[in-house]
């Protein structure tokens, strides 16, 4: 039933700009992770210098990964499936160029400001006023192409993923203008326009939905495009999409207050806070039966295919930790894992085993095609990195879970006299043997990237390797 | 929060779980089978299709437990605006019964030692147990596990004291706590930096490590003009401000030239927090008798 304009092209130029920049911010921002991990178990790592203190390269770290890697698989894969399955060019090819450019300068800015110590020193949205202007100024234009491409779409219906994509353009907005809002004192420092609590609450309906909308609904976007495209079957449940799909959307936006339990947050929202971070977990788990149930009659696929085994092991971190995460979010679990590395643990299990590895296996999927090849130059290759990034991940959520949940144990023990058993470097020491394990699992996920990127590498320098910028509709 | 807030929160959420019940039931309803199919719903996009598979039944019931269970936790504890919760709880009193119980359970231990003078219970094994967790526990961070202080955290176990180390002082440092504060250039704002040198120099001389003798010399004046009002007239201090004596080479900012004149040009302000209302009258007993027995 498709209505296929024969003249119709796509714009590849920029999804291969922003495939290739996933992989070169995926290798800094996870190599200035293995960084702050090797700070934590040898702290002459922070080798005395401001610059290379753990304080201010934590920030960059996490804005390397999340907006410099995930951020350009977020665009790369936006920008494909959206042209794919609207069978339309993007709209507006100099505005898409604004976009890469824009964002990377964003980047880039980051990894100047943050290790000179210029930050809001609000998590996840550490830059400061400028930038931040530059970043509402790079996410309208990308509203503005996404949505125009969708508007001259020549299919009846908008697809499932682009649902999930409209939804973490717009949210993302909202929560990025919201939370930002600041008053300029200088050039390179403002001060917040809340107050006190409502602060914290702002930080952490952003915060929390950084996680929820940048790194879950535009990555479930990718899920809905790459696990059928590379298992070559039908979406499971359609009614599934739709119920998980507002479900989610409603959700997530209420679930901050669970980041501020026991906290000046009144009582009311850190309750409010906590039912809807329950009821998350089935709008989460709708989004992986989805994915996983797309397999079913396939399964023998992930024998041969390291390809899809990355995007299905990806759904099965996803469940996982959004398992986790409503259970953390019960007040009596949360005053037994607040503070401790048991939150560590969580993020990174849905951020190596969900968002880096849908990510991953989206860029092995997308780049063979976006340089009009057959396959990856190495899918043996695929596969040393498929282990890799499954042993790293298991690695460090593990090392996190056993050092998170010791912490909140050792900070609770009391003597029979009422007095803390143990002092707060008592539990710091007995933590070192799991902060050495989590490097390990940083260096091994970090050792993939860097097979990855050969691997890549001598992809699209075969000589039969064509930059498609401008490819006919058809080509699959 | 005035009733407009109270009813918008509430509405919204409610409407945000119940919502999400009309959601299920609304999209279960247009069911057209209870297994699954291999009809698609006729779209294709870049030739993905998608099932007509109905909502898998454990996940349709798991999704209606948790909006259940959100509804009953939204009635028993306070989360619909002003609302309370059938239980009365708040984070506070919730706080309060954990202190009333810790009270109970572990009150009577201490009240035993609670009336014995300090100096006796410093000689008392069980209490100096006692005190040494709580020490542990409440001092440490800034005085460290051994009581020896460190830069602008006073040493415990020198018998040198800031505001005395008899039992009465230190009971009182621990339940009101102490403001260190040395103004800037003392009494002397318009001190020039030639004088600042000169009463640095007459600071050390006290001793016997000034720089510069001749300036030492001159420094008595400034010294006369600046300091006198606090330190007195010897350089001894005054334990009734927390003034330090300045002739027993014990620093509690550093004791070199440049932190010395540091010290004279910026000021130097401290505090040491009140116990009174964290700890009770017979924890602060046995922890004075501990820092009382750290230097006798």
């Amino acid at each position: 039933m498709s209505t296929v304009n024969p003249n119709l092209t796509y714009n590849y130029k920029v999804v291969r700009q922003f495939a290739i920049m996933t992989v070169v911010w995926g290798i800094v921002g996870m190599a200035l992770g293995v960084l702050i991990a090797a700070q934590l178990v040898w702290p002459a790592l922070n080798l005395d210098l401001p610059w290379t203190h753990f304080g201010r390269l934590r920030p960059l770290h996490t804005n390397a990964v999340i907006f410099g890697f995930g951020g350009s698989a977020l665009f790369a894969t936006a920008y494909y499936v959206v042209q794919r399955t609207c069978q339309a060019r993007l709209f507006s090819g100099p505005l898409a160029a604004f976009t890469f450019w824009g964002w990377q300068a964003i980047i880039v800015a980051a990894a100047i400001t943050l290790p000179m110590g210029l930050t809001t020193s609000k998590e996840y949205a550490e830059l400061e006023w400028p930038i931040d202007i530059a970043i509402t100024l790079v996410w309208v234009a990308y509203a503005v192409v996404f949505f125009g491409t969708v508007m001259k779409r020549s299919t009846p219906h908008i697809y499932v993923a682009n649902w999930f994509y409209g939804a973490f353009i717009i949210t993302v907005a909202v929560l990025h203008i919201g939370n930002s809002m600041a008053l300029p004192a200088t050039a390179f420092k403002s001060y917040s326009a809340y107050a006190g609590v409502t602060d914290a609450m702002m930080q952490w309906w952003y915060g929390h939905n950084a996680v929820g909308f940048f790194l879950t609904a535009g990555f479930l976007g990718m899920m809905y495009y790459f696990v059928p495209k590379q298992a070559n079957r039908p979406v499971y449940s359609y009614r599934l999409s739709i119920v998980h799909f507002w479900a989610l959307i409603a959700t997530y936006v209420w679930a901050g207050g669970h980041h501020l339990h026991y906290s000046a947050l009144p009582d009311w929202a850190q309750t409010a806070g906590m039912v809807m971070s329950l009821i998350l977990l089935a709008p989460s788990w709708g989004g992986m039966i989805n994915g996983m149930m797309t397999l079913s009659g396939a399964w023998h696929k992930l024998r041969t295919d390291p390809i899809l085994r990355f995007l299905v092991v990806s759904l099965s971190f996803y469940g996982m930790s959004t398992f986790e995460g409503p259970m953390m979010s019960i007040k009596t679990v949360n005053a037994l894992s607040h503070n401790t590395d048991w939150t560590i643990g969580h993020v990174h299990s849905g951020a190596l085993g969900w968002v880096a590895m849908i990510s991953i296996g989206a860029v092995y999927h997308l780049i063979p095609k976006l340089w009009g090849l057959q396959a990856m130059y190495s899918t043996a290759m695929i596969n040393v990195h498929f282990w890799l990034a499954t042993v790293g991940t298991v690695l460090y959520i593990v090392a996190m879970w056993v050092n998170g949940i010791m912490q909140g144990l050792m900070w609770r023990a009391v003597n029979e006299d009422g007095t803390l058993t143990y002092s707060f470097v008592e539990a710091l020491e007995a933590s070192y043997p799991g902060y050495f394990v989590r490097f390990l699992g940083g260096v091994i996920f970090l050792a993939g990237m860097l097979v990855m990127a050969y691997n890549v590498y001598m992809t699209v320098r075969q000589k039969q390797a064509v930059a498609q910028d401008n490819t006919a509709a058809q080509a699959a | 929060m005035s009733t407009f807030w109270s009813i918008w929160i509430s509405v919204i959420v409610l409407g945000t779980v119940f919502g999400c019940w009309w959601l299920l039931y609304a999209t279960r309803k247009g069911q057209t089978t209870d297994t699954e199919t291999d009809r698609t719903v006729g779209h294709s996009f870049d030739g993905i299709e998608e099932y007509d598979n109905p909502l898998p039944k454990w996940w349709f019931y798991l999704f209606l437990a948790t909006c259940i269970f959100a509804l009953g936790y939204l009635a028993l504890y306070p989360g619909l605006g002003n609302f309370k919760g059938l239980l009365g709880w708040t984070s506070t009193n919730q706080w309060e019964a954990e202190v009333q119980e810790a009270e109970a359970t572990y009150g009577e231990l201490y009240a035993k030692f609670g009336d014995t003078p300090v100096e006796q219970l410093a000689e008392n094994d069980d209490a100096m147990k006692m005190g040494q967790r709580l020490f542990a526990n409440n001092c440490s961070v800034c005085h460290g596990s051994a009581g020896r202080g460190s830069l602008g955290f006073p040493n415990l176990t020198d018998d040198d004291w800031l505001y005395g180390g008899d039992p009465d002082s230190i009971l009182t440092t621990l339940h009101q706590g102490r403001n260190g504060n040395m103004p800037a250039k003392g009494t002397m704002p318009n001190m020039t930096n030639e004088q600042v040198d000169q009463v640095v120099n007459f600071v050390l001389s006290y001793s016997g490590r000034e720089k510069n003798a001749e300036a030492a010399e001159k420094g008595k004046e400034v010294y006369a003009q600046a300091c006198v009002a606090c330190h007195g007239p010897e350089g001894k201090g005054n334990q009734a401000l927390g003034a330090p004596d300045l002739t027993d080479n014990t620093w509690l900012y550093g004791s070199t030239y440049d932190w010395i004149r540091e010290t004279v040009v910026n000021g130097r302000q401290n505090q040491m927090p009140a116990q009174g209302d964290r700890l009770s009258d017979d924890q602060i007993q046995i922890l004075a008798a501990y820092v009382y027995s750290l230097s006798n």
